[in-house]
């Protein structure tokens, strides 16, 4: 069950025909050119981001998982254990690389004040505080324990929630439980876009 | 989907319509090429556009956007009067034999019960004839009047070739020749399958329109058949997922939300368990208050107990007849209803209809919270002015809009585990490989922190709703940022005395002492591990359902329906491809979607349905028992079956329409391969593949407005405008629809003001209208006006 | 002597493009704009950092339209001519596999090996004046792991094996396609540069214009001659202005007919 896997395993696994398969050694040729760059990566299981055809990706990352090295991704390809993609990936998963190291990721909280024109950023402590502080001001306002017949509610409708599609289950799951424990009723989702 | 992406190699016949898998599917679409490869299947291409599907496509036939139920009328009408269905099927199979009851009809566009002042339908006549036990009555020989299959027959008489090709602006020829090819799956032994994704969600029918699909699939005897279905190929990694877990009115599991006339747990349990409408149905609902109390008790821990009906109240009710789905949640935002949007990973300035009227909700709001990779246009919705002056003259300065906005840097598929659901409904299971950028956070850590600063706030100085948000249960081993496997193993569900975690839902039980945060995902994370991650590579019954590689919801289940794949007595309409035998004692093969050890006999085949059997008519939505033929709200032609109902008179309608007087021409928006929705601009391989913006204009009209390609163009509709180069093609052809030529105008989307490359965000032009079942927009077909600007 | 190959099945290809940029990132080449040039090709032509181009081709013949899709990059040919003109000792290597490889230490950037090209593929950068083009991932075929682009292809649009065995798949799927009606189906192999490592299955063998190749390419006769007759002015090859006249004329011909053979 573990999604990382070792060298031997991903080269082994390939679609790609070993050099014995071609019926000749190709290794003669590997002096003349540069190193694979995914000799010495390690390699963990993934899953494409973008559609939902399901492919399955092997992220290669540098690194030794020392403590104080951060591991860097050095190359994306499909997995060719997938019978989904048998190692195949469309434009976008074949660059997604370029997605996770984007110089546009966001890499921290901003912040844009009313009437502002322009993001300052602010650390996560200011932020988490200043947004509990606003859910739970239009909470208390907004909440309804008993509607107007006198039936228990217990329901928030002036604060909405949409997301998700792009996440897992389980933080789907977790989105639920925020909702509820807040009594979100209105909660939108792409899936029904 | 119905059945899988591996699956569709087992085809015969695939009919792509309303998706375009070779550009927005590219690697799913390799089991189309495999089944035309080894089964030498036929690939059925419907669609505007000659896209890069009906590139390789052995049949394509050009239709009108929004024409598509009167294509599949057509069909079920040729099946019919052509004897081209699989009879046997349908009479064991379907509702075909089911009674309707006295005063159902359907009259010049509107079925019996038409409200004109509520504009909703009375459905009481769209019910079956039953008997003094409530079993619905049943004619075997079909020929009852008032037998589903005759009300069909004679229903679909006007879908004839002739007005098929008068209202799609086809050949009658050419949906002929495409009718032949997809009726050759009516033999048993030959299956078809139907790939389908926005290019039919997008209507203001689409409903019916995936509802008509299944009619053609069910008289084909196409469903749970290995290469048949009903295949949505869904557009975004976990779309499916998102939905399985609860959105709009569900709660996880498609368990429906509490409305406040559902006062209790039993009012509730009683209001959502369906009584069988045949003697031999399952009726597998019946278990939902098992499925309800174990989430429950998910939710709520040890203090959900039977005396307070496991915490139903601490649960929020909608009001009886509210709608809360997108046209009504940003409509009522955009009259300062709302106070507050939480969006996680969604792009409502982008991808919702009418963009400018998604900019006026966001600027009513006090706060917006928005957690992201990229800055989006959602999160910069201020910046409207400063980024798309000549698009939005209308909206707010920065200076005017005082909503409160926190962009949260959040964590990207790479640097976070769990589990995406794809559309097979395989439950894939991912490690994180590296950690987020600078300070970015994963996703269920932003989330445990604001829930539990809330829920401090509230304890500290009291407030509203104290229990619900007190009780809702936390306990993780890191409160402040939740594992997943642990949250994975909640969701499974497990015994709440030996913790012992279960192996399927059939284990749930309605006393308490099981907990399954979502009932249709257990059986993902047993005693034996997680089910998700498994990577089996075997194959043993040889139809691509590869058992042990991920998990397949329900139950492991590759193909739903396949208790259908045989006949009454247990034998398979096709031999050799059964996914699944009766042994006698037990089903072997695929998860038997079927009682694992009741014999063929015993039970109907549609478990999941009151009825037993799949349903050709159904009450269950809102615009008629059978699928009708609709024209989109702005439609250049007036409805040719039924003028004075031209439009579908169940949806619903939130913006200012254009007449074809002023925009004489149709609209589509679609995706290219290169791109991923508002995603990848950000990204720098795909901006160079397509580095802007363009609009496709036919051949013809380009001739006629002096355009050629690389001329820019302006393309506005009654609620706003896009400009960009115009690409000149052959591809989208001029259309003859009922004497009069349309010519359609192709839109893809991808750009936005924000990204390595910009450009208009084509929701410029879309309105706010919506399909009543599912509250989708129409964005097939809408009417806009071309200009050549230099 | 077994060689690897490339074949590409035109007939299975649906122009996604994934073939592009999973060559740009093995290869780390950096993603540039394109230029919008009325159709759905990312650049009008092969750059430095682009060595694998989908050419998309709209027409219409006999009332029927076509959208053919097409994959363009280095040939590998059998007799290459880019090698036979290139004066560097140890720029352009003819793997034993079959690869013709560049060797970017050695290039003088001369470009040189762009005139012997009857494909029109080298590129030069004009920053890092050197020549650059597929290698068909010799990287990669030299530890067995198939190139990049057909490693990601979802179609089986193409495949990787020895010269021999794609010839055979080649014919048979000729074949196949042919008793399934496409009668002009056919193998593009080119005999003036002695066949290539880089195969096709055309629809339509008859017309490889079509599909954005030569239909009969072969390596200009002054780039055969000059390392036989003439290989002595490769001891010149520092005195550029002479070569350069040279490889002028044999790139463009004599200057009355330059119009025509742009």
């Amino acid at each position: 069950m573990d999604g990382q896997m070792n060298r031997r395993g991903f080269l082994g696994s390939s679609a790609a025909l070993a050099a014995t398969a071609l019926g000749f050694d190709l290794r003669p040729a590997a002096a003349m050119v540069r190193e694979l760059k995914i000799s010495r990566t390690t390699q963990t299981q993934s899953v494409c981001p973008y559609c939902a055809v399901g492919c399955s990706v092997v992220i290669h990352t540098l690194g030794d998982k020392a403590h104080n090295v951060k591991p860097a991704i050095v190359h994306i390809e499909g997995d060719p254990a997938s019978p989904i993609n048998r190692g195949t990936l469309c434009p976008k998963g074949a660059s997604l690389k370029e997605f996770v190291l984007s110089d546009r990721r966001l890499t921290r909280p901003l912040h844009r004040a009313p009437g502002s024109s322009q993001w300052t950023p602010i650390e996560w402590d200011d932020a988490l505080t200043r947004m509990a502080r606003l859910i739970k001001d239009s909470r208390d306002r907004g909440f309804v324990a008993a509607d107007s017949q006198g039936r228990t509610v217990n329901s928030l409708a002036t604060v909405g929630m949409i997301g998700g599609c792009t996440d897992t289950n389980e933080v789907n799951y977790l989105l639920g439980k925020l909702r509820f424990g807040l009594g979100i009723v209105p909660y939108e989702n792409q899936a029904r876009l | 989907m119905t059945n899988g992406w591996t699956d569709v190699a087992n085809a015969d016949v695939v009919l792509v319509m309303g998706g375009n898998p070779a550009e927005n599917h590219p690697v799913g679409f390799r089991f189309v090429m495999e089944a035309r490869r080894k089964r030498k299947a036929k690939l059925v291409v419907v669609d505007p556009r000659f896209n890069r599907t009906a590139t390789v496509a052995d049949c394509f036939v050009p239709i009108r956007a929004g024409s598509d139920i009167a294509f599949l009328g057509g069909l079920i009408h040729y099946a019919l009067s052509n004897d081209k269905f699989q009879a046997e099927y349908v009479r064991q199979h379907t509702n075909a034999a089911f009674l309707v009851k006295e005063g159902y009809g359907f009259e010049d566009g509107h079925f019996s019960g038409w409200d004109a002042e509520a504009k909703r339908y009375d459905k009481s006549t769209w019910a079956y004839e039953v008997d003094g036990q409530g079993y619905a009555k049943v004619d075997p020989s079909l020929e009852h009047p008032r037998s589903v299959f005759q009300l069909m027959r004679k229903h679909y008489a006007r879908y004839t070739p002739e007005v098929v090709a008068a209202i799609c602006g086809c050949t009658k020829e050419d949906f002929l020749k495409a009718a032949e090819m997809v009726t050759v799956a009516a033999a048993n032994d030959k299956s078809g399958t139907v790939l389908y994704a926005l290019g039919w969600t997008q209507h203001s029918h689409s409903v019916q329109l995936i509802h008509a699909a299944a009619v053609v699939q069910l008289l084909m005897g196409n469903i749970g058949m290995p290469g048949g279905g009903v295949n949505a190929q869904r557009g975004h990694a976990n779309i499916q997922g998102s939905t399985d877990m609860g959105a709009w009115n569900m709660l996880p599991g498609y368990l429906k939300l509490p409305r406040a006339n559902w006062a209790t747990l039993d009012e509730y349990v009683k209001a959502n368990t369906p009584k069988p409408l045949r003697p031999d149905s399952l009726n597998y609902w019946s278990n939902t208050s098992k499925f309800m109390v174990s989430l429950l008790k998910a939710y709520y821990g040890e203090k959900a107990t039977a005396a307070n009906g496991y915490g139903y109240n601490w649960l929020p009710k909608a009001g009886e007849n509210d709608n809360h789905s997108w046209g009504f949640l940003f409509d009522r935002m955009h009259r300062g209803g709302m106070e507050g949007l939480i969006s996680f990973g969604m792009n409502p300035v982008a991808n919702g209809p009418n963009t400018e009227k998604m900019i006026g909700a966001l600027s009513k709001l006090k706060w917006l919270i928005v957690a992201e990779n990229f800055e989006t246009e959602t999160a910069a919705f201020w910046r409207a002015r400063e980024l798309a002056d000549e698009y939005y003259p209308d909206s707010g300065e920065a200076s005017k809009i005082q909503t409160e906005v926190f962009l949260l840097p959040a964590a990207c598929f790479a640097e976070k585990d769990g589990a995406f659901v794809n559309s097979s409904r395989w439950l894939q299971w991912k490690e994180a490989a590296v950690d987020p950028p600078g300070e970015a956070l994963r996703d269920q850590e932003i989330i445990a922190r604001l829930f539990l600063k809330i829920r401090e706030l509230n304890e500290k100085e009291g407030g509203a709703g104290a229990e619900p948000l007190r009780n809702m249960s936390w306990n993780y081993a890191n409160p402040l940022s939740p594992s997943l496997v642990e949250v994975a193993r909640e969701v499974n569900g497990r015994e709440t005395g030996t913790l012992r975690q279960l192996n399927g839902f059939g284990e749930l039980k309605d006393d308490g002492s099981t907990v399954c945060g979502n009932w249709l995902y257990s059986g993902s994370y047993t005693e034996a591990g997680n089910m998700m991650a498994r990577r089996g590579q075997d194959d043993p019954t040889g139809l691509g359902l590869y058992p042990n590689y991920s998990w397949s919801w329900p139950a492991n289940r590759r193909v739903l329906y396949n208790r259908a794949s045989l006949d009454h007595e247990g034998k398979p309409w096709d031999a050799t491809r059964a996914p699944i035998r009766w042994n006698g004692t037990r089903w072997s093969g695929d998860a038997a979607d079927y009682k694992a050890d009741a014999a063929p006999q015993a039970h109907g085949a549609f478990l999941m349905l009151p009825e037993g059997v799949a349903k050709l008519f159904t009450p269950d939505f809102a615009e008629g028992p059978f699928p009708e033929h609709y024209e989109p709200a702005e439609s250049p032609v007036e409805n040719a079956l039924h003028p004075k109902v031209s439009f579908n008179p169940a949806a619903f309608v939130m913006d200012k329409l254009g007449a074809a007087a002023e925009f004489p021409y149709v609209g589509l928006t679609y995706r290219l391969t290169e791109h991923f929705h508002y995603w990848t601009k950000h990204i720098a391989s795909s901006s160079e593949l397509q580095s802007r913006f363009f609009v496709e204009v036919p051949h013809d009209l380009a001739v006629e407005k002096k355009i050629a390609s690389g001329d820019m163009v302006r393309v506005s509709s009654a609620r706003g405008k896009v400009e960009g180069p115009a690409l000149v093609t052959k591809r989208i052809p001029g259309l003859k629809v009922s004497g009069k030529t349309v010519y359609q105008i192709g839109l893809p989307i991808h750009w936005g003001w924000l990204g390595k490359v910009t450009g208009p965000l084509i929701n410029n032009l879309t309105a706010s209208v919506f399909d009543p079942n599912s509250g989708t927009p129409e964005y097939k077909g809408f009417l806009v006006n071309l200009e050549k600007i230099s | 002597m077994h060689t690897v190959a490339k074949l590409i099945d035109t007939t299975l290809c649906i122009g996604c493009k994934a073939c592009e940029v999973a060559c740009q990132t093995w290869n780390d080449q950096e993603f540039t704009l394109g230029t919008f040039d009325g159709s759905y090709q990312t650049l009008p032509d092969l750059a430095p950092n682009f060595w694998n181009l989908i050419k998309f081709n709209e027409f219409e013949r006999g009332g029927k339209l076509s959208w053919l899709m097409s994959k363009y990059q280095c040939m590998h040919c059998v007799d290459p001519g880019c090698l036979r003109a290139c004066p560097a000792p140890g720029a352009i290597v003819h793997l034993k596999n079959g690869i013709v490889d560049f060797n970017h230490d050695n290039c003088i950037g001369c470009g040189y090996c762009i005139t012997g090209c009857p494909f029109d593929v080298p590129r030069l950068s004009p920053t890092t004046k050197k020549v650059y083009k597929c290698s068909l991932c010799s990287d990669r075929t030299a530890v067995g792991l198939e190139p990049a682009c057909i490693k990601t292809c979802p179609t089986n649009c193409l495949t990787f094996g020895t010269r021999e065995d794609l010839l055979e798949k080649a014919q048979s799927r000729t074949a196949e396609l042919q008793a399934d009606g496409v009668a002009a189906a056919g193998v593009y192999n080119p005999a003036g540069v002695g066949g290539t490592h880089v195969l096709y299955v055309l629809a339509n063998a008859a017309r490889p214009e079509d599909y954005g190749l030569p239909r009969d390419p072969s390596v200009p006769l002054a780039v055969r001659l000059w390392k036989g007759p003439v290989k002595w002015l490769g001891s010149l090859v520092v005195a550029g202005g002479i070569l350069g006249a040279f490889f002028h004329y044999v790139r463009y011909g004599p200057k009355k007919e330059h119009a025509d053979a742009e």
